[in-house]
């Protein structure tokens, strides 16, 4: 199912704690770098997935998904839309829980194929910044996150 | 269950706070620290460097001050906010975040005279030129913009004269120059209008003024709309790495809240213009009223516009919610609620019969502010506007016969008292 909303995007962001980065760079400075770094200072394991590089942040980096021998929970992608759909097979075919498209990704073909064999489906969003402005981060720096509530909040710092 | 788009009055409330992690609190607590723990040298190292979100030093974030942020993002509709210490640091860190000496602005000529002053005057001296165009004529924008100018700038409802622009034509100018357009949103609040929804990019206030509703704190924000394409080829200092913040890229790192983060890391945090974490919570009171309030300045203000319209002593009104005004089309299209509550009027018999209105009034307090719930009274010439000369004032808007009101909340027939006496007594010899 393609998902889009604050309580499914806790849930995924709750219930999953291994994610397998599709185009994580090696280069601090770059975003998938970023993202990978705050994800594991929050408990997240991050299998790094690029050709290019032996290992990032500490994982082994490894060339295809299906070179992963540990099950994956996210495959979350940092790769140009055009190439989406390989890798959803690919996901898919590692009974990953959630194909999640990073902000400025979207293939539709990609987010119905997912869809279809039962994978939760985020397009168009970072999951550092979803983690961020669903559980604390976002909070300390004047961005709108969109969540009113008068539950008391649950941050993690 | 689907997001709910939650109202405007929901927003003035509820955007931005929830109840504390540790004690339940329902109101957001005054973080009254300078400094937040590191948990180890390497948690440090990941703030520093912006990998992980959380607090620093005051001087760049504080966790109250981050709440009336996000409200304000809310009530704008945009993507994220910067709080700072007033509304002319709110101008200043919005301009500076994109400009360089050598760069150009093209804004309004008419603008509240600080405004005026700190871009014809401060900012000349650091090399970066502004020209002043008729906002009357939105083909002025278009035709003052250079190779070297980076972005746009009118206040919403200019100060003093009440003038309107028609925000659709000139934030059109902009997005066909690739630049963005900055709005000073002090006078409307975003209760009144939202320019993100007429394509503006970037908004500053006061939030001395109606936010805070109370005239008991100086203090601004700027906000981002998140739709601004900073990677258009225009804005180098947003996509290449940062020598002012260990080589990060804004807008690639952070996207649709990049502009506020360099806002916060490049100029918030080394030129130290920081919102006390009290203000905050100040506004953060006033906030919770604002719809309220500004209803019923409307609603007194219009009011006090027919009465002026029709007093002998007054020579002429300039209130865009009144039918006679030029801009009353442009107040249906923008400002459905209401064209706010500060008019401009003309007394009969120049600055002597001004000078003795402003020394008869009883109630009406005479100050160098607007937006506070009490009604206030100022002659822009001798006061706000002072150290522009008269052809700049004229420019400006300001009339040397002219009184500025902000109307405020009083019973309606004691501020019509009040201003029926003084007017009488200004015409006395």
């Amino acid at each position: 199912m393609i998902v889009d909303d604050i309580q499914s995007l806790r849930r995924i962001l709750k219930e999953n704690r291994t994610i397998a980065m599709v185009g994580l760079s090696e280069r601090w400075y770059r975003p998938s770098n970023f993202a990978a770094k705050y994800l594991q200072e929050y408990g997240y394991r991050v299998i790094p997935v690029n050709p290019n590089y032996e290992s990032i942040l500490g994982e082994k980096c490894y060339p295809r998904l299906e070179d992963i021998a540990d099950p994956i929970d996210v495959v979350d992608v940092f790769q140009r839309s055009e190439v989406v759909v390989p890798i959803a097979h690919s996901a898919i075919k590692c009974s990953a829980k959630v194909l999640w498209l990073q902000l400025g990704i979207f293939n539709q073909e990609a987010e119905e194929l997912a869809a279809q064999a039962g994978m939760d489906v985020v397009v168009n969003r970072c999951m550092k910044i979803e983690h961020a402005r669903l559980f604390g981060g976002l909070n300390f720096i004047g961005v709108d996150t969109k969540v009113i509530s008068s539950t008391r909040s649950t941050w993690v710092s | 269950m689907a997001d709910r788009e939650y109202g405007i009055e929901t927003l003035c409330l509820h955007a931005g706070q929830l109840p504390d992690p540790v004690t339940g609190a329902r109101v957001p607590p005054i973080y009254q620290t300078a400094a937040y723990v590191f948990d180890s040298a390497d948690h440090a190292a990941s703030l520093f460097n912006l990998q992980t979100f959380g607090n620093i030093y005051t001087r760049i974030m504080n966790p109250t001050n981050a709440v009336f942020e996000q409200r304000m993002a809310a009530l704008e509709k945009g993507r994220a906010g910067v709080a700072v210490s007033s509304g002319m640091a709110a101008q200043l860190v919005a301009l500076l975040t994109i400009l360089q000496a050598g760069d150009h602005v093209v804004s309004a000529k008419t603008l509240y005279g600080g405004t005026h002053t700190q871009l014809a005057f401060n900012f000349r001296k650091l090399g970066i030129d502004a020209t002043f165009v008729d906002s009357d004529v939105p083909d002025n924008f278009a035709a003052a913009i250079t190779p070297r100018t980076k972005c746009l700038y009118v206040e919403s409802i200019g100060n003093p004269a009440s003038n309107l622009v028609d925000f659709e034509a000139v934030s059109e100018i902009a997005r066909e120059h690739g630049l963005p357009l900055i709005v000073d949103n002090t006078f409307a609040t975003p209760y009144l209008c939202r320019p993100f929804e007429f394509g503006a990019d970037i908004v500053v206030h006061s939030a001395t003024k109606f936010i805070c509703g109370h005239g008991t704190s100086i203090g601004g924000v700027l906000v981002e709309s998140g739709n601004f394409p900073w990677d258009n080829g225009n804005f180098p200092t947003m996509m290449e790495p940062s020598e002012g913040y260990h080589g990060i890229r804004f807008y690639e790192t952070f996207g649709d809240f990049g502009y506020t983060m360099k806002a916060r890391c490049e100029i918030l945090r080394t030129f130290g213009p920081t919102l006390s974490p009290f203000n905050s919570f100040l506004f953060l009171q006033g906030l919770e009223t604002l719809h309220v309030r500004m209803d019923r300045h409307v609603e007194n203000a219009k009011v006090v516009a027919e009465f002026l319209e029709n007093h002998s002593a007054v020579e002429w009104v300039s209130y865009p919610g009144l039918m006679s005004s030029p801009y009353f089309d442009l107040v249906q299209k923008y400002f459905p609620k209401g064209a706010s509550a500060i008019m401009s009027f003309g007394i009969r018999g120049g600055v002597e019969s001004c000078v003795r209105f402003i020394e008869s009034v009883q109630f009406l307090s005479h100050l160098a502010n607007l937006g506070d719930a009490k009604t206030l009274v100022v002659h822009p010439a001798s006061t706000t506007h002072r150290q522009l000369d008269e052809e700049a004032q004229k420019a400006a808007g300001v009339q040397p016969n002219m009184i500025r009101i902000s109307v405020g909340l009083e019973t309606i027939e004691d501020i019509l008292w009040d201003l029926d006496q003084a007017l009488d007594a200004s015409q006395k010899l």
